[in-house]
């Protein structure tokens, strides 16, 4: 007779973005193939990971699948939930498990939550902005939907690596701020460099009849970025952290407002 | 005239930016800018000096204006700020206050 109880096998993946490494566990192979093509560029060959996640590709018992992201911590457990996932995560055992359809933007959504509570304590961001390298350099370009983000990340010159049109992925480091390339895409659908590069400046973008860069108040680029912050936990000392860590960025970091016309001479006043 | 003390909430997020203090509060990440007077009150507001001494020793001499006209304005702030929860005001000097100012 044969076994009925036969081992499936745990299939894995490390995605490493801003040089954190996530390992993945999944016991169907075409999801596995999906996430390899999905995050190509993004994979790190090691076993090491700052946390795992195992993922059961079943779907969450949720009523509603357009509810929106929740995210709360209860006794050091992070719970995550939209309406087409579920997930836990433990930052002390550094584990954690995801509920989800095979679909590659469930795992997407998972992820960017997840590095943002990582970042979070280290005093780093997830900003709603482009980011490029020119001349060993980074700059951010800072705006909600419309803004321009992807339009200038499409104007970008030959000698401009895009670290991203959508996400940028901030990290803090002993000498100042480093911007590290995200496969968290926008319009453009592209994924960005896995680059990195410190950050020289930050632009709001303003769509205009001219091309300028124009200084602003502290104050005005502390709350325009925190405008722009990707956060989704509902925990008050985390907040703080992150008001901490955005005014700390803003006192360290040049941020202007770059009004612009849809043409490539833009990118002739950065770098 | 009852005195009246004045404390920072520490559960609200403050920072001094390019000169211009910056406060989150706690409850619902509502962000503030102070003006030049409503953050000479948040800096002194330690929960044990008195406000009508705070007016008198750091608003009057910096903005010349009268006392019993500056007090009533600073109260006037001082119970905004409150109703935001950036700030808590009591009658009586209030215990276990001041957080963390950058």
């Amino acid at each position: 007779m044969p076994d009925l109880a036969a081992e499936v096998e745990r299939l894995s993946l490390t995605i490493e973005i801003g040089k954190m490494p996530v390992r993945v566990h999944t016991t169907d192979p075409i999801f596995l193939k999906m996430l390899q093509d999905r995050y190509a560029g993004f994979l790190n060959s090691s076993d090491e990971a700052e946390m795992e996640f195992d993922i059961d590709l079943s779907p969450p018992a949720f009523a509603d699948p357009n509810a929106p992201v929740c995210v709360s911590q209860k006794a050091g457990r992070w719970s995550l939930e939209r309406g087409d996932f579920q997930a836990e995560w433990e930052p002390r055992s550094r584990r954690g498990w995801i509920r989800q359809d095979a679909n590659p933007y469930s795992i997407d959504a998972v992820l960017r939550i997840v590095h943002t509570l990582m970042l979070a304590k280290q005093g780093g961001f997830l900003l709603h902005s482009a980011s490029a390298i020119r001349n060993g350099k980074a700059f951010l370009f800072a705006g909600v939907s419309e803004a321009g983000k992807t339009t200038i990340s499409r104007l970008a010159p030959s000698d401009v690596t895009l670290l991203t049109d959508e996400i940028s992925y901030v990290r803090r480091q002993p000498l100042g701020y480093v911007a590290y390339g995200t496969p968290f895409t926008g319009e453009l659908a592209k994924l960005g460099e896995n680059v990195s590069a410190p950050i020289a400046a930050v632009y709001l973008l303003a769509k205009g009849r001219s091309n300028q860069i124009e200084s602003i108040p502290a104050s005005e680029a502390a709350r325009s970025l925190l405008a722009n912050l990707l956060f989704f936990a509902e925990d008050e000392d985390l907040v703080h952290e992150i008001f901490q860590s955005v005014l700390e960025f803003v006192s360290r970091v040049p941020v202007s407002r770059l009004t612009f016309v849809p043409d490539p001479r833009v990118w002739e006043l950065i770098g | 005239m009852t005195n009246l003390y004045i404390a920072r909430n520490p559960r609200a997020a403050a920072r001094n930016l390019g000169g211009e203090m910056m406060i989150m509060s706690g409850r619902d990440s509502t962000l503030f800018t102070l003006n030049k007077t409503a953050t000479i009150l948040w800096q002194a507001a330690d929960g044990t000096t008195p406000l009508n001494e705070i007016v008198e020793n750091r608003i009057c001499s910096e903005f010349n204006v009268a006392l019993s006209e500056a007090l009533q304005d600073a109260e006037t702030l001082a119970r905004e700020l409150a109703g935001h929860e950036i700030m808590r005001i009591s009658e009586q000097p209030i215990a276990g206050s001041g957080g963390v100012l950058r």
